[in-house]
């Protein structure tokens, strides 16, 4: 939890103190390719943007280990930059440190609940209580699935509206 | 231990780590299509995808530090049974629905173990892998555990199979406490995990899960060990022959 809070702290002052600002903006446009409502940025999969000499380095963090987005966000980052000029263009994947639910932004987490997926609940994991319902705000819901549609997510249920949902685990 | 001794020795460590991961993410994707319900399915899949993940890591790794033009695809495709070194355990046929559970839990309580100390590793790539893959461990033995105490404690059935699950894998699980010179010198360096020094704590660990799931804990009157020097079970060249027919049909392809 601490690491992830300050890892998020320090990827918030990277962006700010870069001489890069319109990079960051420009990779603001690029969404994950299985949640498209957040983007790269938001999800803390973006880490830190900066030039080693001519070469703009992009450094990015995988959510998980397997996650088989990982090539499509390299190359949908990489088309990006270069239509936009950027070249000589690398891209770095940093696995420490590790990515957590708490990198996310604020903006995120409301941008997850607008699609329907309930956001990381931290409190929740200790088995203190449930997320509530995105589609009814109900919190009455239960657990269908440790696992869902995706490694980030797991299956809920909701006993108020009936509706099963996709919860983004907090790890 | 010079630099270049412990250069060889860590990528001989990274992939025997490696071949864990990827033969049981293997074992595992062998359930997606065929578990018993859609929910277990993804679950499976996702799982086996985890552990794929952290197969490329591992594989990146020692193919960094042998520097001679191999990627992880030359570690995981191009490598004949007797130079895979993973733990016996990991290589078993799925069986059934409780043989896989029972075999995901006891490794999974085996891999939080060691990758907590693997984050303390002194060689910081290792640790790296471990503090990543240890948050999706945590969350795989919540699963598995849950699975123990659901059929254990659940039908006459399932309480069988599970049984029986545990009595078959027991004599496997001694490997994993196993150590030979490779590893002790890298151990000395703070590099490796002290694999010995973990039995306690799984024991005491799984022997409580068996307890509430209502199993025996197996006697230790036998036990096979042998992968980490190359000697396999039978089952292994078949799980290659059908993980590498791809790769090895069209040499050379990404995708």
């Amino acid at each position: 939890m601490e690491i992830g809070d300050d890892a998020w702290r320090q990827r918030t002052a990277r962006r700010a103190a870069s001489a890069l600002p319109e990079v960051w903006n420009l990779l603001d446009e690029i969404s994950d390719p299985e949640i498209p409502v957040v983007s790269l940025w938001d999800l803390g999969i973006l880490q830190d943007v900066r030039k080693e000499g001519d070469t703009l380095v992009v450094t990015i963090t995988p959510t998980y280990c397997g996650c088989p987005a990982m090539t499509e966000i390299e190359q949908d980052i990489e088309r990006k930059l270069r239509q936009a000029g950027h070249e000589p263009l690398r891209i770095e994947t940093r696995l420490s440190p590790p990515w957590s639910t708490d990198m996310m932004s604020p903006e995120a987490r409301q941008a997850l609940e607008g699609y329907g997926i309930a956001p990381p609940c931290s409190a929740c994991t200790a088995g203190g209580g449930q997320p509530a319902c995105p589609n009814c705000g109900s919190n009455e819901t239960r657990p269908v699935s440790e696992f869902g549609s995706t490694a980030c997510k797991a299956l809920w249920q909701c006993d108020a509206c009936q509706e099963p949902f996709d919860y983004f685990k907090p790890i | 231990m010079k630099d270049t001794e412990r250069k060889q020795a860590t990528l001989e460590y990274a992939q025997r780590l490696g071949d864990d991961a990827v033969v049981l993410g293997h074992r595992l994707s062998e359930w997606c299509s065929n578990a018993p319900f859609l929910e277990e399915d993804l679950a499976l899949a996702n799982t086996a995808l985890d552990f794929i993940g952290r197969a490329r890591m591992y594989y990146s790794y020692a193919a960094e530090l042998a520097d001679d033009g191999r990627d992880e695809d030359d570690f995981a495709y191009l490598r004949d049974q007797r130079e895979y070194r993973n733990l016996l355990l990991l290589e078993l046929p799925r069986g059934d629905f409780a043989y896989s559970m029972a075999r995901q839990f006891l490794a999974d309580v085996y891999n939080l173990l060691f990758l907590e100390r693997l984050m303390q590793s002194s060689d910081e790539r290792l640790a790296a892998i471990a503090a990543k893959a240890i948050k999706e461990s945590r969350y795989h033995l919540r699963r598995s555990r849950d699975w123990m105490l659901r059929l254990g404690d659940g039908t006459e059935e399932s309480h069988a199979r599970l049984q029986r699950a545990v009595d078959d894998l027991w004599g496997f699980t001694h490997e994993l406490f196993e150590i030979d010179a490779l590893e002790q010198a890298l151990v000395e360096q703070g590099v490796a995990v002290d694999t010995p020094a973990l039995r306690d704590a799984w024991l005491e660990q799984v022997e409580q899960t068996l307890a509430e799931a209502t199993l025996e804990r197996p006697a230790d009157d036998w036990a096979v060990k042998g992968g980490r020097e190359g000697y396999h079970t039978e089952h292994l060249g078949h799980l290659l022959t059908e993980m590498q027919a791809l790769h090895r049909a069209h040499p050379g392809c990404e995708w």
